[in-house]
């Protein structure tokens, strides 16, 4: 472990991801304390500049709302819904994977045409579709969400588990009797765990990024705060009032590009041969 | 080759079955009952006039029957009725398709030569300040959401520096004609085709790069070393080569993307394309179109992924996909 942290440290992009993401976790986490007002409540003129009074630093929105308190509430809505929508479609797209690679033959075939399906559907076009009709709220998203994301899982798990089936330990399981599924629990899934961390990272990210575009179009749970709303609402003013779709977007980039540096810090740390191929 | 196409083909119409029985499916789960819908539009109310209304339109058939009919009506290039624009679905999505074919493909050229060409010159220059500069710009273009880029670009080259038009498609009320139509239309381009492309350029520079460099350590560029060819020439005609491979692959799985991507950028941008239409369906709860539409975005992509499928082979000899 210390030795896996020592090797993630020497890749300075990754830290600063690790920053950020610390960053934005601890701003997520604080945003009731810090603004205890409902971020859709009303607190001083529209329009306000940011920087203009020192106690709206990011100014308002056309309604008089407190942009910097949605940045802060709307942190809380894009990490659950990364962070619920990747664990989801991990759980779609690892046990198709990896009884795909494990079986192999007519059910791996089956089930890589059923992947492939997926995979050529417009993914940001079906999670539109699956939002609007059954109507936007935080489950809908969630689960829009997972369902045009478990292709790739799916398919990393597959040849993950291909590698590992031919290995002397598996076949060693297999001939000992235990059954398919002791050996891929317990025997082959472990293994594949560093692939997996590293995807949930990008994962996690991207979904960020679906999560916004969704609500941005006007397809959020109307219930909670988001970033991709705030843009939203600010799309019309922008002449006017460039602040408003300004700061959540910016926090939207920011948040991105930390899961993604940490994601390439962890492939690195992971996988220090590539790493060292590669210099 | 003529077999391997016959085969793709099959396979292309297979998964458009497919994906138009999950249409079917969307439409069934969509909110509200299609009969009452008509019957509402008509004024009238009442249950007799409801069942004649799902009598005459099939909605009293058992499921698989509807089904049937509904692929039946497909392949007649009929969608549905759309309501509340009264007009069929089909006229609506083939009057936007031109708009959204020439924004994509201009967006899709764009991101392709840039993002290879950046890329080429990343791992020619790999680990110096060329290759930071190009990496990072990547790396934030790949982070960057792409409507968020799209409203920034318009406060920036619209807005504040007044250079490019902020939307549309042409100058409304202008009845330009011939090339000085031609003109503006390549005007009001520029932005939108230009952020679409900028996201899909970093996916393709940092494809590239990353290919270049796995290339570059393969035995046959030692061999071209060892003989004395010139670096720049072993670079273009055997690694370039060798290492666009991957990228023409990425480039039909990418093609769903760029669908998606322009369903934001032509919100941004009131660009006439399918995507705006998808938008409008959306806020007018048009639950017909919006399927028509995606159903149509996913044939589009189908078809995209085909050529490639098709390029890819005429490219790569060494491949024999067996479909």
């Amino acid at each position: 472990m210390m030795e896996f942290w020592n090797r993630f440290r020497q890749n300075r992009g990754a830290v600063v991801g690790l920053l950020i993401l610390l960053l934005i976790v601890v701003l997520a986490a604080a945003a009731p304390l810090l603004y205890p007002k409902s971020p859709w409540s009303m607190v001083q003129r529209p329009f306000l500049a940011p920087f203009a009074m020192d106690a709206f630093p990011l100014g308002t929105d056309p309604m008089g709302r407190d942009v910097a308190s949605a940045v802060a509430h709307g942190a809380r809505v894009s990490l659950l819904v990364g962070l619920v929508s990747t664990v989801v479609s991990m759980l779609i797209g690892v046990p198709i994977g990896a009884i795909a690679g494990y079986f192999g033959g007519r059910i791996d075939d089956a089930l890589m045409r059923f992947t492939e399906l997926f995979q050529t559907v417009p993914s940001f076009a079906l999670a539109v579709v699956l939002v609007a009709i059954f109507q936007p709220s935080l489950y809908s998203i969630v689960i829009a969400i997972a369902l045009v994301s478990w292709p790739p899982v799916a398919r990393l798990l597959r040849s993950e588990v291909m590698a590992l089936r031919s290995r002397e330990f598996v076949e060693a399981a297999i001939l000992s009797g235990q059954r398919a599924r002791t050996i891929i629990l317990r025997q082959i899934l472990p293994n594949t765990l560093s692939a997996i961390i590293v995807m949930a990272s990008m994962m996690v990210a991207a979904a960020i990024l679906i999560e916004s575009s969704l609500s941005f179009l006007g397809l959020g749970d109307p219930n909670v705060m988001s970033w991709g709303y705030v843009i939203g609402a600010g799309r019309t003013v922008i002449r006017q009032a460039w602040w408003v779709s300004f700061f959540p977007g910016l926090a939207i980039l920011l948040t991105v590009l930390a899961l993604n540096l940490i994601g390439e810090g962890l492939n690195d740390a992971m996988n220090p041969r590539l790493k060292r191929r590669g210099k | 080759m003529a077999k391997f196409i016959l085969a793709r083909l099959m396979k292309a119409a297979l998964i458009l079955v497919c994906i138009a029985i999950l249409n079917f499916l969307l439409i069934q789960a969509a909110p509200g009952d299609p009969a009452q819908v008509m019957a509402g539009e008509a004024g009238e109310t009442d249950a007799v006039f409801l069942q004649q209304l799902r009598e005459r339109f099939g909605l009293d058939q058992p499921l698989y029957v509807q089904l049937g009919r509904y692929l039946g009506t497909i392949l007649q290039f009929d969608l549905g009725y759309s309501y509340r624009q009264q007009v069929p679905v089909a006229d609506l999505i083939f009057e936007r398709l031109p708009a959204t074919l020439l924004l994509s493909l201009s967006a899709f050229v764009i991101s392709l030569g840039l993002g290879t060409l950046a890329g080429v010159l990343a791992s020619a220059r790999q680990g110096r300040w060329q290759d930071s500069v190009i990496s990072t710009i990547a790396l934030i273009f790949y982070a960057t959401p792409l409507f968020w880029l799209a409203l920034m670009a318009v406060l920036l080259f619209s807005v504040q520096l007044g250079w490019l038009p902020a939307f549309g498609y042409e100058t409304v009320g202008a009845d330009h004609t011939g090339l000085r139509r031609m003109e503006d239309i390549a005007a009001h381009l520029v932005l939108p085709a230009m952020t679409l492309g900028l996201f899909f350029m970093a996916v393709y520079a940092r494809m590239t790069r990353a290919s270049m460099l796995e290339v570059s350590r393969l035995d046959f560029v030692k061999t071209a070393q060892a003989k004395g060819l010139r670096p720049a020439l072993i670079q273009r005609r055997h690694v370039l080569r060798n290492a666009l491979l991957p990228v023409v692959t990425l480039a039909g799985l990418q093609a769903g993307q760029l669908v998606g991507g322009a369903v934001l950028i032509e919100t941004v941008f009131a660009w006439p394309g399918i995507g705006r239409l998808m938008f409008d369906a959306l806020t007018q709860r048009d639950y017909n179109l919006l399927l028509g539409v995606f159903l149509v975005s996913a044939a589009m992509v189908l078809l995209f992924n085909l050529i490639t499928d098709i390029l890819y082979r005429l490219v790569d000899p060494r491949i024999r996909v067996t479909a």
